[in-house]
């Protein structure tokens, strides 16, 4: 038996290490392509641990990148590793090929690719402008503008609102745009979207709400950024937060289902082909307690998902169905989300008030349906709980 | 099994909490992890793997 794990990431990582923790003798061999500097490959293609990226590593040249593993490690759990970008997939002949050519049989394939920043016409990366994904990206942002030097940060979701609290709190001046009225407003929907948005404001990010990007200004190097309300903003370096994309072009034509990831059943197993799986970023599956497909792009998710695949390639049938959860460091304390805010759910502040800390609860169909809490770790825990036990609203107000 | 938590890497997500309640306890005032049952019994010793491979500060240690 042959397992290849197609991304060294958090969820590949994950699933090679949970492989050997739950006592499989595959053969396992990860294949990883991670982008370093100049257009390279950094550390043998495995990546650094991200939510440090927008924060503690982007603010602070002495904190140094954490690899999630690395070759002795691998080594030592039996696991291959590959160095290279897997560029298709041959469900007949069971083989990813990879750029160059070389050509990786398996019997079972987990596909890790995660997911990649989104560009826009007009919006892709160059002299100055940034996505930010790897630690590569994260080190040359923080290298292109030392303290006092000028931010545009477009896009205002987790990321971007995280971006530009740290580089604003470490002494750059930040700001940024959003074309929605308010932050995070698809992750918090709109009441607590604007709650962060005053306080992002109030922490001395300039902020351009409602307002889109009508052009990226100035000769091979951006130097500033014009917005379609007329505004134009100067930029030592434009950091762009446009959301993500799953990173599945090189399974085109392959004869999964691609629908914004890589389809999956609640085991995590690939919709049309035997054998292959999805973990992490890239795997959209119908969550069981949801009753819906969903993607997550979360930390946790990855951990979460690759223990799945790991038990069901073990002999353990296992589905994935633990309730969301994010974390963002910003405005000095730790947002946290657990379950999802869907549009048009109800928002109830349970503790405290939206100008200091706090736990929010929302709702809809008579369910809870997410506990966010903001600097408040230990207040939400019985709220979190009730998410957990699948609590309906009514029950949920009541315990407050 | 032996489970520690190293409290200076510990940042209270609390996601230790959920994966494992029986393991692990979450201090009331600062929400740091409090290990509850060390040595892990062996009917508990895979809800302990999970919550350590949970931590996001990976501030757990199995052995
Ligand atoms: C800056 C930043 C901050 C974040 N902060 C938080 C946070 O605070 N809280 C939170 O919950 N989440 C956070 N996240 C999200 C979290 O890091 C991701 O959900 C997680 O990294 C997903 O892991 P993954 O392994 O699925 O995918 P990825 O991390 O995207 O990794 C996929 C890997 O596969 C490789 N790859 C892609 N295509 C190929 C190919 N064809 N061949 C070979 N290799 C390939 C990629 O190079 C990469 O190494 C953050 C993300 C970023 C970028
Ligand atoms: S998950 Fe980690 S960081 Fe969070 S409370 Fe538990 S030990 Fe601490």
């Amino acid at each position: 038996m042959r397992i290849v794990v197609v991304g060294a990431s958090l969820a590949g990582v994950r699933t090679v290490e949970g492989l050997r923790r739950r006592g499989s003798d595959a053969d396992v061999v990860l294949v990883g392509a991670e982008p370093g500097p100049h257009g390279g490959i950094a550390g043998d293609g495995i990546a650094a641990d991200r939510p440090p990226l927008s924060k503690a590593f982007l603010a602070d040249a002495a904190v140094e990148a954490k690899p999630l593993t690395d070759r002795a490690r691998l080594g030592a759990l039996g696991v291959g590793l590959v160095t290279g970008r897997a560029v298709d997939l041959d469900l007949d002949r069971r083989r990813v090929g990879l750029h160059g050519g070389e050509q990786v049989g398996f019997d079972a394939l987990v596909v890790a690719t995660g997911s990649t920043p989104r560009t826009v016409p007009g919006l892709e990366p160059r002299e100055g402008v940034w996505t930010l994904r790897t630690a590569t990206d994260a080190a040359a942002i923080r290298a292109a503008c030392p303290e006092g030097g000028r931010v545009v940060v477009v896009g205002g979701g987790f990321i971007g609102a995280e971006v530009a609290w740290t580089l604003r709190q470490s002494g750059r001046a930040v700001a940024l745009v959003e074309p929605l009225p308010s932050l995070m407003a698809r992750g918090l929907g709109p009441e607590l979207g604007a709650a962060f948005t005053r306080r992002h404001a109030a922490a001395g990010v300039a902020l351009h709400t409602g307002a889109g990007v009508a052009a990226l200004e100035g000769g091979e190097r951006v130097t500033s950024v014009l917005l379609t309300d007329g505004t134009s903003l100067p930029a030592d370096v434009v950091v762009l937060g446009l959301g993500t994309v799953p990173e599945t072009g090189w399974l085109a034509g392959a004869g999964l289902d691609l629908r914004d990831g890589v389809v999956c059943d609640e085991r995590l197993a690939a919709a049309g082909a035997e054998g292959v799986w999805a973990v992490g970023d890239v795997a959209r599956w119908r969550h069981p307690r949801a009753g819906e497909d969903v993607r997550v792009e979360h930390w946790t998710n990855a951990v979460e998902t690759a223990g799945v695949v790991a038990a069901n390639l073990t002999g353990t049938p296992t589905v994935h169905d633990a309730v969301p959860y994010v974390w963002s460091d910003q405005l000095g304390a730790r947002l946290q989300v657990f379950g999802r805010v869907r549009p048009g759910d109800e928002l109830r502040v349970v503790v405290g008030d939206l100008d200091g800390s706090f736990v929010a609860l929302t709702g809809g169909d008579g369910q809870l349906r997410s506990v966010v809490g903001f600097g408040a770790v230990k207040a939400l825990l019985p709220f979190r709980k009730l998410l957990l036990a699948g609590a309906g609203w009514d029950e949920a107000l009541a315990a407050a | 099994m032996r489970v520690t938590v190293d409290l200076g890497a510990c940042q209270g997500h609390g996601v230790c909490h959920m994966s494992a309640p029986d393991v692990f306890e979450l201090d009331e005032t600062d929400g740091h992890a409090i290990v509850t049952s060390d040595p892990v019994p062996a009917a508990l010793e895979a809800d302990a793997q999970l919550g350590a491979d949970s931590c996001p500060e990976r501030a757990i240690t199995v052995a």
